[in-house]
């Protein structure tokens, strides 16, 4: 008796992102990698009201996470960000007014070397899952089935040192593979 | 409180391209029929809603056109996921009606309920947000330009986390319908926003929670866009006057079922769900 998704509409902004949330690397940390991009529509245009979540394993390999990604002051409430020790592997990170986003984390580790990714929207009735590959490992069982024009919407570009892209079609000619886990 | 704009005059014409809600009605019927036919052909009941679902206007360019690509991978990350704990939680978090010097306006209710996975176990120490428009039907957004009063006093966002049993509970009020532009004269029925997660990333659910009863749920096109008629019904929480205050509150109750798997999933016939 599952329970159906709904839309999360256009007014999450003032509820769902947090300050930091995209500051998943520990603030100066040496390994810090930045991976941006846009999210676009069917007709190309950039989608200014979608929210993305991240979800990885930690550089170690470990896949427990830890709590604290919205910390918070228990005296105000206030957001007050991660606690820069442990890596908590979640990021949530709004689309800006012209569609674009920015996260900053550590790499992740070879045995799962990619960034899972959820997408919702103002539109999208039911989220859509991606993933965001930094490099194109061999043997992988996911990539390997792709045709290489739909393999390459999970590759992030590389874009300067320390620096990837990797934009979201949710429609069109370059539309993203998204992913069905159940 | 202010208006913040014009009140619009009764029956304002709009450019042609706009629909009315008798050509979205046809269309929503159009596409439960076409739904409740093909179950009787043998197909199983949508669970979730169709991302391409055309009365819904915002969904036409905003979902994939390929099939999703099943993901079979046993290693998968989105089978383990993030978690959250006491320091991203604090006390008022869970109390929409506390979280400013006043009351705000409205009729005030609490809403609980318990978080289950697919297999009916509890949801534990989970995050679940809420989000959702004041009693005049107004979101705390700057985009939301509905000619209602906002309320200093509300805010209307809400967290805690799943207890043991996977309960959760949340004092509010109760949030009014709104207008919006997706033809003339739409109008949301009232809802709560709710963000779930579960112990698996592949787990995660924004959805929204609807009242018993509202009038307006034949003309919406959102909640139409799950086109099975059980399955739309597992959004509307039930009035639980064993939840009711006297003299305080009155009392909701809705339970929600996480799809998707997760790494400690072991399959349970559907039937005993």
């Amino acid at each position: 008796m599952i329970t159906p998704s709904q839309t999360a509409g256009p007014f999450f902004g003032y509820a769902l992102p947090f300050a930091g949330g995209g500051e998943m690397a520990p603030a100066g940390h040496p390994d810090t990698l930045t991976v941006h991009g846009y999210v676009h529509d069917g007709a190309g245009q950039p989608v200014p009201d979608a929210l993305l979540e991240f979800w990885q394993a930690a550089p170690d390999g470990s896949r427990t996470g830890v709590p604290g990604s919205l910390r918070r002051d228990p005296v105000t409430s206030a957001v007050i960000g991660r606690d820069g020790v442990g890596f908590t592997g979640f990021g949530r990170v709004p689309t800006d007014a012209d569609g674009h986003w920015v996260l900053r984390t550590l790499p992740p580790p070879a045995t799962a070397p990619y960034l899972a990714v959820c997408v919702f929207a103002r539109g999208l009735q039911h989220h859509l899952f991606t993933r965001i590959y930094l490099g194109e490992p061999v043997g992988d069982p996911l990539l390997g089935g792709l045709p290489p024009h739909r393999r390459a919407t999970l590759l992030a570009a590389g874009d300067g040192v320390g620096r990837y892209r990797f934009d979201v079609h949710l429609q069109g000619d370059e539309e993203t593979v998204f992913l069905e886990l159940s | 409180m202010t208006r913040t704009g014009p009140m619009p005059a009764e029956g304002m014409a709009t450019d042609m391209s706009t629909p009315v809600q008798s050509e979205i009605d046809a269309e929503i019927g159009a596409l439960h029929e076409a739904a409740a036919k093909a179950v009787a052909a043998g197909a199983p009941a949508e669970v979730h809603p169709r991302r391409d679902f055309a009365p819904y206007r915002s969904s036409v360019l905003r979902h994939p056109k390929n099939p999703l690509v099943a993901l079979g991978d046993p290693d998968a990350v989105e089978l383990s996921g993030p978690v959250f704990g006491v320091t991203d939680i604090t006390e008022l978090d869970s109390d929409l009606t506390r979280q400013h010097p006043g009351e705000p306006l409205g009729e005030r209710i609490t809403v609980t309920g318990r978080v289950l996975d697919r297999a009916g176990r509890p949801v534990r120490g989970q995050l679940v947000e809420i989000w959702q428009a004041n009693a005049s039907g107004r979101y705390a957004h700057q985009r939301d330009q509905h000619p209602a009063p906002l309320d200093p006093n509300f805010t209307g966002v809400g967290r805690c986390l799943t207890g043991d049993d996977g309960a959760y509970q949340f004092t509010t009020v109760k949030p009014g319908a709104y207008p919006w532009r997706n033809h003339l004269n739409a109008w949301r029925p009232a809802h709560i926003h709710f963000s779930l997660f579960g112990t698996a990333f592949g787990q995660r659910l924004i959805t929204q929670m609807y009242f018993p009863g509202d009038p307006l749920f034949p003309y919406d096109p959102i909640f139409n866009s799950v086109t099975d008629e059980r399955a739309r019904q597992r959004l509307i929480a039930a009035y639980g006057h064993d939840l009711s205050r006297p003299e305080w509150s009155l009392g909701y109750r809705w339970d929600i079922v996480l799809d998707g798997p997760a790494a400690t999933w072991t399959e349970a016939p559907e039937e005993d769900l």
